[in-house]
């Protein structure tokens, strides 16, 4: 099998408080294949900003990335001196912010903060930089994009702006982009056409997507596969397709459960009840355990690791332990 | 645009209207005018003539309107203590007073940007920690305590430089005397040049370093980090122009402030500027004089107002916007 083009190994992430340390991503671990769309989804606080910051070297001090590893095609990431990550930023993994209204500088035209990304990235002279700027910015959508250009930020409107950013991260052609709930800031009826160029730019150019979200919706259209976190943890990862079909971890069913589709009505909408656990407060064993209706002993003591399902699908969860299937 | 520059002025005439009011009603109310002008043997019948002459006994408004008209012209009348045209006094004295200011005024920006600069980028140093100590220290010291602090060191002790005065000075066109051309007055316009500057450094200081953290936590500075681009450039090229628009304002109006606190430094040090006329004219009752002075603060305030709003609107691209076209 190939190498993979991202892969993120037994990742965690600290948080040190006044009141001990916090444990944001706790041994997680994927792989991403040159321009798959990998989605990533979890409740508010599970660790898929972090995850996202980890992998592009942001995580902000004093957090740090305290165990683990981080490779891109083979080679580590994480452990970088800062100028050779910096180059890898940008021109080898781009990011979406997610509030286009706050991502761009409000003082440059929109010309001179990509032609300065190009410029840093790539050996081309100021012409040449901005006429892949006006190519790219055409590409993603700004009509007029030759006179556009050379707007500020403050000229166009929030569903421009984000398409704006995303020509800013995929500038300097990264294999990877890791979009940040690009378009929860956004109106309802741009949010899919942002989604749809983002997707189809990237296939174009054969960039791997790492697609974080709430939206199960998005994930379904859009992700080859998708990764479940939960308080830090990587509940469950597959297919999309397998995954929404059936999914195996009990979190990621009733995450399921909580998406209406053309089949189900929105009132049967299944809410699991209870919070996610905060990070001081995780339960020893399967973090879930608390909220599980399937719970049984052995979740309340051991933790239980991603287990191989087959067809490239894992799931923590010890009702698929193979000890426990001889016990039933 | 226009429609703002009008309304600006409009402003400002209205400003100038309420400190000439002010400064008018100092010739009511501040001892009485005919009395400081004849000697103590004048008869009332003398002083009664004098009033009528003067235009005394005409009704308020038509005095103010008088006083308003003479004061357009540039015609303050004469000082009482030294018998010379209020104006010519002050012009005379005020090259004095604008270098001073002006040199303070242009060292307290540098350092203070400089430094407030470093101390936000290397905010855990313990060199950061000094100068913020340090300049805490500048902040809560009164200024006459400061240029004594100084003349006893630098002039006194040392003997490095002069203590008081403004050195030689040579002339420039037909009433601009400089000190800045000669080697002694250069070396006199230190101290007091410190002393004026030193509590306007550290307020800018301390505003470029809050601003500037406040910028470096905002997301375009960590889109901008996460396109990769050198530190340089996120400092330099887009943190610091966005600290620097709201420090602008302040430190334009601190000009302001600076002329007016020369008084204090002027006295400390023997500086033959307007702010020293200033406290003699206090100490003689000089109204003339007092009421120039107050008119030409205020016109100074005014008009830094006026050259900072502009300023501001140069440098932000938002406030360009014309309504209506904000977003489309
Ligand atoms: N600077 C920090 N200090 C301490 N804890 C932090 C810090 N930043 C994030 N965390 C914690 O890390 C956890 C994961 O945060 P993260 O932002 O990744 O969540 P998320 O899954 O992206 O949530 P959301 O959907 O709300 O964006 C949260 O519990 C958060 O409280
Ligand atoms: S391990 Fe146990 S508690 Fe955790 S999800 Fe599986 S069944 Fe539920
Ligand atoms: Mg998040």
């Amino acid at each position: 099998m190939a190498e993979p083009l991202l892969s993120v190994r037994d990742l965690v992430v600290e948080f040190p408080t006044r009141r001990g340390t916090l444990r944001a991503i706790d041994r997680v671990s994927f792989d991403l294949k040159e321009g798959e769309v990998l989605g990533m989804v979890g409740e508010s606080g599970a660790g898929k900003s972090i995850t996202g910051a980890a992998i592009i070297g942001l995580i902000e001090p004093p957090g740090r990335i305290a165990g683990g590893e981080v490779r891109l095609r083979g080679e580590r990431i994480d452990n970088l001196p800062p100028d050779r990550m910096r180059r890898v930023r940008g021109r080898r993994i781009g990011k979406v912010f997610q509030d286009p209204l706050t991502s761009l500088n409000p003082l440059y035209t929109v010309a001179r903060q990509l032609t300065e990304t190009i410029r840093t990235h790539l050996d081309v002279n100021e012409k040449e930089a901005r006429r892949r700027a006006i190519a790219l910015l055409d590409r993603v959508g700004i009509p007029a994009a030759a006179r556009r250009i050379d707007d500020y930020p403050h000229h166009f409107s929030g569903g421009m702006r984000q398409r704006v950013v995303i020509a800013l991260a995929l500038c300097a052609e990264p294999e990877l982009v890791i979009a940040d709930e690009p378009t929860t800031a956004l109106d309802v009826s741009v949010q899919a056409q942002i989604i749809d160029v983002l997707k189809e730019i990237c296939a174009e150019r054969g960039a791997a997507v790492m697609l974080i979200t709430h939206d199960m919706g998005v994930i379904a259209e859009t992700a080859d596969r998708v990764a479940v976190l939960y308080a830090g943890r990587l509940a469950e990862i597959g297919p999309v397709r397998d995954v929404i079909k059936e999914a195996e971890h009990p979190y990621t069913a009733g995450l399921m459960g909580s998406i209406p589709t053309l089949t189900q009505t929105s009132d049967r909408l299944v809410q699991i009840p209870g919070s996610m656990p905060r990070l001081n407060a995780i339960p020893t064993g399967c973090a879930f355990n608390p909220r599980c209706t399937k719970v049984f002993d052995r979740c309340r003591v051991e933790r239980p690791d991603p287990i191989d399902r087959g067809s490239g699908r894992q799931v923590a969860c010890w009702l698929y332990d193979r000890a426990e299937a001889r016990h039933d | 645009m226009l429609a703002f520059i009008i309304r600006r002025i409009a402003q400002s005439l209205l400003v100038m209207l309420v400190v000439a009011a002010v400064s008018f009603s100092l010739f009511r109310f501040v001892g009485d005018p005919i009395s400081s002008m004849v000697g103590q043997e004048a008869t009332m019948a003398d002083r009664e003539a004098l009033r009528e002459a003067l235009g005394l006994n005409d009704p308020f408004l038509v005095q103010f309107a008088r006083f308003v008209g003479n004061a357009l012209q540039g015609n303050f009348g004469i000082s009482y203590r030294l018998q010379q045209p209020v104006m010519e006094l002050i012009l005379s004295r005020l090259p004095a007073t604008l270098e001073l200011a002006l040199i303070s005024g242009i060292a307290a920006f540098a350092f203070g940007v400089t430094l407030g600069v470093y101390t936000a980028l290397n905010r855990r140093g313990w060199i950061s920690s000094g100068i913020m100590t340090v300049s805490l220290i500048g902040v809560s010291l009164p200024t006459f305590l400061i240029g004594v602090l100084l003349i006893w060191v630098f002039a006194v002790e040392l003997q490095w430089l002069p203590s008081f005065g403004r050195g030689e000075v040579v002339g420039i066109g037909d009433w601009w005397r400089t000190g800045l051309l000669t080697e002694s007055g250069r070396r006199s316009i230190i101290l007091p040049a410190i002393t004026l500057g030193l509590y306007q450094m550290t307020l800018i200081m301390r505003l470029v370093r809050a601003e500037m953290l406040e910028v470096l936590r905002t997301d375009y500075i960590k889109f901008a980090r996460a396109r990769g681009l050198s530190n340089r450039a996120v400092h330099f090229g887009h943190a610091l122009k966005n600290t620097l628009v709201p420090v602008i304002t302040i430190t334009g109006l601190q000009l302001g402030s600076i002329i007016a606190f020369s008084i204090i430094t002027e006295t400390v040090f023997q500086w033959p500027g307007v702010g020293a006329l200033f406290i003699r004219s206090v100490q003689f009752v000089d109204v003339p004089v007092m009421a120039a002075y107050l008119m030409m603060i205020a016109l100074i305030f005014v008009v830094i107002n006026l050259i900072v709003d502009l300023l501001y609107y140069a440098v932000d691209p938002r406030l360009r916007v014309e309504r209506g076209s904000a977003r489309h």
